[in-house]
């Protein structure tokens, strides 16, 4: 775990270093503001609805901005032949790398805190349970993509390609319950429990079922150790 | 003591290594010399766990690079080729991140860092990014983040490749200074390099050793011909024609006239010295010699020789 806290240490501030996490951060507040308070004022309810809506749509697009170099940058430097002959496991680079995206999109989501003060401002009977449940749910999803991304930046050198492929396996994630209604119905069950938004939606609603976070977990596993069996996977090329 | 064992590379079809054996004892500078694609950097990957052998194995002392990775590359001081670095990070930040994968503690490490900034001469850029720096001081930092540890091998893939001819006498020193406490490992296609700075050569051609030795040795067990410059007056064509029929083990390869002169290049054997026969039937042929200049056999020949490679470039 030490290697890995190295490794966490050096991407975060690899990040903050450059325009990278601010203009994620931005636009993240940006987009999440706009979405938020087009709704929140329209219908007049005291909840965070609209948020937990409509952030996991923006983190398709986000997470997977923020993994596509995690690997694929030190593979297109020539610094990924210089990371792997360090005494260090593939396990623990992998969980570094990952831990640090996971920071930047939690830190993201602690800006949409302040529309939680607002409602704290404005709002009344606010379920305070619902509101995190919301959050966790959205930690997961991030988490969840982030995995995702981890791994697709592990199969490349090129961060555009790496970007793609997690914009397009996220989707997957997010659509299957949308496309419900054109698989067998004997399928259908187990598709729609495969669906990203089945498991956020009973998180936010304030439903903490360990189904839920046993599918966000054994995704987020089997992401990570896709991703350590990929860079193992090099010495053998 | 590292030993490699009938090591094998593919590359899907392509054999890269095609079983390469060699020893290296502690203390010693050993230089891998090929001409580029010959397998220096695959051997040194291999020998660094980067890439696993096809077939063979790479053991230090007990331990093998398959089985016992972390433990070997923990022992290892590696500078890649092109010396890969992260540009973003200052000079401080990327050696304390090396030694925290080191697993060095904060004390050790202030120690180490005062060893190699003084040794590579790092001071004046330890506080700048690293992309600031120039070419000669990154690879400075790629050395010192390879020697933090006090490893106990070092292994340089073409340390002083792209630099400046005062840097390479930089680099060249501070690798000489280096390889005097530790089994040091470079590679370079540029045999000038190798010549200068190590103990023994390996050379490597289409993955497989062809040479392994001092350069002495390599040079005394090379089998070219060795060449001779006469240049003499008063040399008729008879008695040059007459030359060769007299001395059996030479060969008359060039005979030109300059200036009223004839300038002769000879040819022989390396096992034998035929220049006081030369000498005598030049005396009783009447010439007058002006120039004798027997040529020494270079470690480029026998690279040449060995690897039909040319030029100074291997």
């Amino acid at each position: 775990m030490r290697n890995a806290m190295a490794i966490y240490r050096k991407e975060v501030s690899a990040y903050f270093r450059s325009p990278m996490a601010y203009i994620f951060l931005v636009f993240f507040a940006l987009f999440n503001g706009y979405f938020f308070s087009n709704t929140f004022f329209l219908f007049g309810q005291s909840d965070m609805r609209a948020l937990f809506n409509i952030t996991p749509m923006i983190l398709l697009i986000f997470v997977p901005a923020v993994t596509m170099g995690l690997i694929a940058r030190e593979k297109s430097s020539g610094t990924y032949e210089l990371m792997t002959t360090l005494p260090i496991k593939n396990s623990e680079l992998v969980m570094g790398k990952y831990l640090s995206a996971i920071t930047l999109v939690l830190a993201g989501l602690g800006f949409t805190l302040v529309h939680f003060v607002t409602l704290l401002l404005v709002g009344s009977h606010i379920d305070y349970g619902g509101v995190l449940c919301g959050y966790l749910g959205l930690a997961l999803v991030g988490a969840f993509y982030a995995a995702i991304g981890t791994f697709t930046s592990s199969l490349t050198d090129n961060q555009v390609v790496s970007f793609i492929l997690a914009a397009v396996v996220v989707l997957v994630f997010y659509l299957f319950d949308k496309l419900l209604i054109f698989v067998p119905v004997a399928l259908a069950g187990a598709v729609q429990f495969m669906a990203v938004d089945y498991h956020l939606s009973n998180l936010a609603r304030g439903v903490v079922d360990s189904r839920n976070l046993v599918y966000f977990g054994s995704l987020i596993w089997l992401f990570l150790s896709l991703t350590v069996r990929v860079i193992d996977m090099r010495k053998w090329r | 003591m590292i030993r490699v064992e009938n090591l094998k590379k593919y590359y899907g079809d392509f054999q890269a290594l095609k079983g390469i054996d060699f020893e290296i004892d502690d203390g010693e500078i050993v230089g891998f010399l090929g001409a580029n694609g010959a397998g220096k950097s695959t051997t040194l990957k291999v020998m660094t766990g980067y890439l696993a052998p096809s077939a063979g194995n790479v053991f230090m002392d007990d331990l093998n690079i398959q089985a016992h990775s972390l433990a070997i590359r923990q022992q290892i001081g590696y500078l890649p080729e092109m010396n890969p670095l992260y540009g973003e990070m200052r000079v401080y930040d990327y050696l304390e991140f090396t030694s925290q994968i080191r697993g060095m503690s904060p004390e050790a490490f202030k120690t180490a860092l005062d060893r190699v900034v003084d040794q590579c001469g790092l001071r004046e850029v330890i506080h700048l990014p690293i992309s600031a720096c120039s070419k000669g001081y990154k690879q400075r930092i790629g050395i010192s983040a390879a020697i933090l540890h006090d490893p106990r091998v070092l292994i340089f893939d073409e340390p002083v490749s792209g630099l400046d001819p005062n840097q390479i006498v930089e680099i060249r020193n501070l690798i000489r200074e280096l390889g005097q406490h530790k089994m040091l490992i470079i590679s370079s296609h540029i045999l000038q390099e190798i010549e200068a700075t190590v103990d023994r050569i390996v050379i490597i051609d289409h993955g497989e050793i062809v040479a392994n030795g001092t350069s002495r040795e390599l040079m005394s067990g090379f089998q070219g011909r060795t060449q001779l410059t006469l240049d003499v007056k008063y040399a008729d064509e008879a008695s040059i024609a007459g030359l060769a029929r007299n001395i059996d083990e030479i060969e008359v390869a060039d005979a030109q006239a300059v200036d009223g002169r004839s300038v002769l290049s000879i040819e022989y054997t390396r096992e034998v010295d035929p220049r006081e026969a030369i000498f005598e039937y030049a005396k009783n042929s009447g010439w007058a010699i002006l120039e004798m200049t027997q040529h020494q056999v270079h470690l480029e020949d026998v690279f040449r020789g060995l690897t039909g490679e040319g030029g100074g470039h291997a």
